[in-house]
């Protein structure tokens, strides 16, 4: 998908995706020669149908996870599906902590797909130097990432 | 106005490529498994699950790496038959580990992942969900396919579900058709809706490698294994009594 400003016939640059939660997506396209700056917003359904093919518009912010359209869109996740004891913990491995508001946050997150979301956050903050992981950095790595839901 | 194709930088979504970064994920995941057999039929209740799961256990105990794939998402019976119902599935990054059921054979399912007598639901607008549920299950496949720690395996049977749209969505993500294994009862019936799936599954190029006769010798007439093999130019590779015996498996696995 492509968009084009008529009135310069330029192509316009995306600018960024936010997915405010209610099933709908909107990205951002801005025009590099005047600076018009137009948004694209799917219906949930428009936003489904992408979903539903594991892609990304916009392109991917985080790396694919397994079975990652599965535990992000399975309504009926039995919560005690996986076993995510070897999921990395604590700074003693080289990886980041987690503050105890930021893990009372995380509880709040379906245990069916908590492993995933755990390693997202842990990912994001490993990348940026960040040793732990606090609910301000869970917001700054969702609203980076486009992490509807999590 | 210029049209796509006219605009020269490219497309940032890149749908296209994370697309085909997922068939290469797929690709490479099944890189070290020599053999993916389709156990199929067009008609339900035949007993395909019961055959994949015995004909996966006969394999195993004959020395060969076996796993099965659920593909039934809706209707998942593997992990019962396996004996891995309950079994917990280990996250290790980059991928899923698959159970160990009976005889080592290892195994994926959406049984895994939803509770017992709960159905497959997905999140999303229920208005029209017909549109898109179809994709959401090829997307299960997909990853059950490419995010599953299947190692190195001589076989990996897909149990599907009845009808062709499991099939068909395995094809595209497969790359290629898969070699079937039919399955069927003795009666008209399902000679009848069994052939418009083999001739659908010669259609898109798959090697059929033989019919499985099952519920042979009881209350079921026909002559539904025979009668397809003779129109297909295949072996009936076995015909499977009511009260089958671990030999009973020893020979259909022998036979593939």
């Amino acid at each position: 998908m492509k968009f084009l400003c008529v009135e310069c016939d330029q192509q316009m640059a995306f600018g960024e995706r936010t997915l405010p939660g209610d099933g709908t997506l909107a990205a951002t396209f801005k025009c590099p020669k005047c600076g018009r700056v137009v948004a694209m917003l799917t219906n949930p359904m428009e936003t489904q149908l992408v979903s539903s093919l594991g892609v990304e518009i916009g392109g991917r912010t985080v790396p694919s996870q397994p079975l990652e359209t599965v535990r992000k869109m399975v309504a009926t996740g039995r919560d005690d599906a996986f076993d995510e004891g070897n999921e990395p913990r604590g700074h003693a491995a080289g990886h980041p902590t987690w503050s105890a508001d930021a893990q009372e946050r995380l509880t709040r997150v379906p245990n069916f797909v908590r492993g995933m979301v755990k390693k997202i956050y842990a990912d994001y903050a490993k990348e940026r130097g960040i040793t732990e992981i606090t609910p301000a950095i869970m917001d700054t790595a969702r609203a980076e990432l486009g992490l509807e839901g999590m | 106005m210029r049209t796509y194709h006219q605009l020269t930088d490219p497309d940032r979504s890149g749908l296209l490529d994370q697309i085909g970064a997922q068939r290469k994920r797929v690709a490479d995941r099944l890189a070290g498994v020599r053999r993916i057999l389709a156990v199929m039929s067009g008609k339900g209740g035949v007993g395909k699950s019961y055959v994949t799961a015995n004909l996966a256990r006969a394999l195993a105990r004959g020395g060969s790496a076996t796993g099965v794939l659920d593909a039934d998402l809706n209707g998942p019976t593997m992990p019962g038959l396996l004996g891995v119902a309950g079994a917990r599935l280990t996250a290790n990054g980059a991928q899923v580990e698959p159970s160990t059921g009976t005889d080592g054979v290892r195994c994926m399912s959406m049984g895994h992942l939803i509770p017992d007598g709960a159905p497959l639901a997905f999140k999303g607008p229920s208005a029209e969900s017909f549109v898109w549920r179809g994709a959401m299950e090829a997307a299960a496949l997909r990853e059950f396919l490419g995010d599953i720690a299947w190692g190195e395996l001589d076989t990996l049977l897909l149990d599907l579900p009845p009808g062709m749209q499991r099939y068909i969505e395995l094809c595209d993500i497969l790359g290629k058709a898969p070699a079937v294994l039919t399955v069927t009862i003795p009666t008209p019936e399902s000679r009848d809706a069994v052939r418009r799936a083999m001739r659908a599954a010669v259609d898109h190029g798959s090697d059929l490698l033989g019919i499985v006769e099952n519920m042979v010798g009881g209350e079921l007439k026909g002559s539904a294994g025979d009668d397809l093999a003779a129109e297909f130019g295949i072996p009936v590779v076995a015909r499977i009594p009511w009260h089958p015996t671990p030999d009973t498996w020893n020979q259909l696995a022998a036979q593939l």
